[in-house]
């Protein structure tokens, strides 16, 4: 069975390469556009020493593992956004026919081989400001730079599935999503020093994403959290986006049953 | 007398069982110019039926009288607010990976094909996706393509397919796994009247055959006329039509007439029971008779004994009159 | 009998003035109409705007700890830039609009070329009208919000209102026209997604929407301001009302946005000249 999802992918992909001259130019694209995000941070410290009582080591470190995990999580299900379409011109029928689970069908049928370009970037991204960074490496810290990224991008995927969940009930209301998607992103890659108290309860430790940059970075560069929180916090993050998951499944379990199959 | 046992007992398996299905939905409706009002609407209001194996039913009624959301329900595309389905034994959405094995669909109006991919990659992953022993694969495929003649266009992308060339793709594609079951939702809307008869012999072969439980909905009566022996017949989300054709005609009265045409007008004195005259035309030269249970034999036979009778022709009446009326009732 | 749509259509005079300034107010509110059907997109849209205002204003609060001026402005006009620029997102609309490249690939532009006004004045009239929609809809919410929670700079000159107004509307006229251009290309490209994803990358960090772009070298604004049209869609606006410039300056800017579009829409026009002529020649 699972067969069959690789050769989703596969078609898909041979299909996205038909087109070669607007892959290449969508993959460069894509590939830029990770590396205007990490010329935003160096723009930041450029007017000014530090944000939020960090300065720019740790501020980059934050923000290559968040924008890393990120962008895995946009890769493998960012695509789950093209939902609402689904939903909205009832093409969700010919999936559902299919002798396979919906999520992965739609996650395979749709998978956007230009964001690879992405990934490498804010690979190599990460890989720099680690070294530019040097924290004085342990096994717990190289632990924590394998883990952050793994539980990172499940938080971020789960954040995905919830949100496109929302064209379900809403059928144009997609942008919701993009408040706890793009706008966790941005979110994550700052410290949770700068964020008003609300706003940091909510996406930091309500979704959780304050462990996808802020805690593991401090973690990583030994700096304590300003804010009181303890040092193992960093370690929850597995915890928080299993808990996700749990959420988005949930959601779209009660999302695919409410489905109306309009549109014809 | 045991052959003919085995028979009804295949006969007799019921395929699609339906009862007491409901399915209604919430509608959102703008009151004035904020306020909005939601009602709730039953698309599908208490259905029944029984469909067994081998056979082809026609599924008709008119727009939003629940034939789709049927289907969809049968399909497991949609949950059923209430009621009991079965197709294949099977509850549609609990079971749905294990029904969609066993099922076969093809949406007049959506593609289950691979847009940019040759037809030919469609059917493979198709096989990959149904899991179908390749041997098996081979073997379907290879019939579909002598039988709707899909060989001169299999390397071609499917967004370059002629509608009826997608067409026949997609009831390709619905049969490869061998489905017990085949849902044809609209397969010939848009067709032109050549694709639309290849398609029709092709459902026919298929129905003779007796191993497929084919529904099928249409607003192309011919299609009725040509496949199925059963006719369903939706409205308001209920049903009411279930038989055959003919019981259909008997119940809604329609009639057979005949047309005659005179060497010169005259006044004609039939006087039998269950003949009318509908028409006169021509300067009463033609003149149309409705049959109301009378062989046309007698009649003609009747005009003849007078004599200057030039031309005779007996029309069947037609499903789209009485689909109509029963729309209209 | 005769029946009115029976009278020959006859384009001997083409319509005067004031008939094509009725037609363009027209066709401006049909695009609003349209746009105001999708209610649920706007409240989604006012939520994300809202939370995105929350975290962009956060982070350029934190630049003017201990009273620096970043880029030359203080905290209340960082906050007028943000919110304001939040709420002008979805006015000028710089994202992903593909209606004329999807009219294009499915044959449908031939009908819009049939019609006896110009494709471009069209869709132009239509998106101003969807302007106009996302000024009620979109962008009045989000200026209250961050006006209620934050301490934002009020306009101290008479005419930065009215300068604001029309810089915004020249900003939404080159925002569309840049938009146009892009899905031009679908005439000669059979997928004009990877130009969508240029034009998507250069307007969100060459416009000034993910910082003001006085944060950057001073030869870099150079390039940016007279080098390429990107400033007039946000940061031209923004700065007006936040009446960063001095007076001159400020009026000079906008004066750069109308020097813009007096050399975009002469050359969007020649392309979909060029465009059409390859329709009729090739039959699509």
């Amino acid at each position: 069975m699972s067969r069959a999802y690789g050769r989703l992918v596969q078609a898909q992909i041979r299909s996205q390469t038909q087109y070669r001259t607007s892959f290449g130019v969508d993959v460069a694209s894509c590939a830029l556009s990770t590396l205007v995000e990490a010329a935003v941070v160096l723009v930041v410290f450029r007017v000014s020493p530090t944000v939020g009582g960090f300065g720019l080591r740790e501020v980059l470190v934050m923000s290559a593992l968040a924008v890393f995990a990120f962008d895995l999580a946009d890769l493998l299900v960012g695509n789950i956004e093209r939902l609402s379409l689904y939903v909205r011109k009832g093409m969700l029928d010919a999936i559902l026919v299919r002798p396979l689970r919906v999520l992965p069908q739609l996650l395979a049928t749709d998978f956007a081989l230009r964001r690879i370009g992405r990934v490498a970037q804010s690979s190599v991204l990460l890989a720099v400001v680690l070294v530019y960074a040097a924290p004085h490496w342990t096994p717990a810290r190289v632990l924590m730079l394998v883990l952050t990224p793994i539980a990172g991008c499940a938080l971020f995927a789960a954040v995905f599935v919830t949100g496109a969940c929302v064209a379900f009930w809403f059928v144009e209301s997609g942008e919701i999503a993009n408040a706890f998607t793009y706008g966790g992103k941005e979110f994550a890659r700052y410290p949770a020093t700068i964020y008003p108290g609300l706003l940091r309860r909510v996406f930091g430790y309500g979704v959780g994403l304050a462990l996808v940059g802020y805690h593991p970075a401090l973690f990583l560069t030994g700096h304590a959290d300003p804010l009181g929180g303890p040092d193992w916090l960093a370690w929850l993050s597995p915890a928080v986006a299993a808990f996700a998951w749990l959420i988005a499944l949930l959601m779209w379990r009660t999302g695919i049953r409410h489905y109306r199959s309009t549109g014809s | 007398m045991t052959a003919t046992g085995t028979m009804t007992a295949i006969k007799t398996e019921t395929m699609i069982e339906v009862r007491d299905l409901r399915k209604e939905f919430t509608v959102r409706r703008k009151v004035g110019r904020i306020r909005r009002e939601s009602r709730t609407v039953a698309a599908v209001d208490g259905v029944a039926l029984s469909i067994a194996r081998g056979e082809t039913v026609g599924y008709i009624g008119p727009n939003g009288a629940g034939k789709s959301t049927t289907l969809k329900m049968m399909t497991g595309i949609l949950t059923p607010t209430s009621g009991h389905v079965r197709v294949c034994g099977l509850e549609p959405v609990p079971r749905r990976r294990r029904l969609a094995g066993r099922i076969g669909v093809v949406f007049g109006q959506r593609s289950q094909l691979w847009w940019d991919l040759p037809l030919r990659e469609s059917f493979r992953l198709l096989g990959f996706v149904y899991a179908v022993p390749r041997a098996e694969h081979e073997a379907r495929l290879r019939q579909c393509r002598a039988m709707l003649e899909l060989d001169e266009f299999m390397d071609t992308p499917v967004r370059q397919l002629s509608l009826g060339q997608r067409m026949r793709g997609e009831i390709t594609a619905a049969l490869l796994h061998g489905p017990d079951v085949l849902f044809l939702d609209e397969p010939t809307i848009g067709l032109d009247v050549v694709s639309k008869q290849s398609l029709r012999a092709f459902l026919a072969e298929i129905g003779t055959r007796g191993d497929v439980t084919t529904v099928l909905t249409t607003h192309d009566l011919a299609d009725i006329e040509h496949l199925c022996r059963r006719l369903i017949v939706i409205d308001c989300g209920q049903v009411v039509h279930d038989g055959t054709l003919e019981a259909l005609h008997a119940r809604y009265g329609s009639r057979r007439r005949v047309v005659v045409d005179l060497d010169e007008a005259r006044a004609l004195d039939v006087r039998m029971p269950g003949v009318a005259i509908e028409a006169i035309e021509a300067d009463g030269r033609r003149v149309t008779f409705a049959l109301d249970g009378v062989p046309a034999g007698e009649l003609i036979a009747t005009i003849a004994r007078d004599g200057g009778l030039r031309d005779v022709s007996v029309r069947e009446p037609t499903i789209e009159e009485v689909v109509a009326r029963l729309y209209r009732g | 009998m005769t029946f009115a749509f029976a009278r020959p259509l006859r384009v001997d005079h083409p319509p005067d003035r004031r008939a094509r300034l009725y037609r363009f107010g027209a066709l401006v509110g049909a695009g609003f109409r349209r746009w105001s059907t999708y209610r649920q997109a706007a409240l989604a849209g006012l939520f994300t705007n809202t939370v995105f205002g929350v975290m962009i204003y956060s982070l350029m609060r934190a630049l003017t700890e201990d009273g620096r001026r970043p880029g030359g402005y203080d905290a209340a006009q960082l906050a007028t830039y943000v919110w304001v620029g939040q709420g002008i997102l979805s006015v000028v609309h710089a994202w992903t609009w593909n209606e004329l490249a999807d009219r294009v690939r499915s044959g449908d532009v031939t009908a819009d070329l049939l019609r006896p006004i110009d494709p471009f004045e069209a869709f132009l009239a239509a998106d101003l009208g969807r302007a106009a929609y996302a000024v009620l809809a979109r962008m009045l919410v989000p200026v209250l919000a961050g006006a209620l929670m934050f301490t934002m700079y009020i306009p101290q000159r008479p005419y930065t209102i009215p300068l604001f107004v029309l810089s915004l509307i020249l900003g939404t006229v080159l925002s569309f026209t840049l938009r146009y251009l892009v899905n031009l290309g679908a005439f000669w490209l059979l997928d004009a997604r990877g130009l969508g994803a240029v034009w998507l990358l250069a307007s969100g960090v060459f416009a000034g929407t993910f910082f003001p772009l006085r944060f950057l070298p001073d030869w870099a604004q150079v390039v940016l301001w007279f080098g390429t049209p990107f400033p007039g869609l946000f940061q031209i606006p923004l700065d007006v009302v936040v009446e960063r410039p001095g007076p001159a300056q400020q009026i000079g800017s906008v004066v750069l946005q109308l020097v813009w579009v007096a050399i975009l829409v002469p050359l969007v026009l020649r392309v979909q000249r060029a465009a059409t002529d390859k329709l009729v020649i090739q039959g699509g």
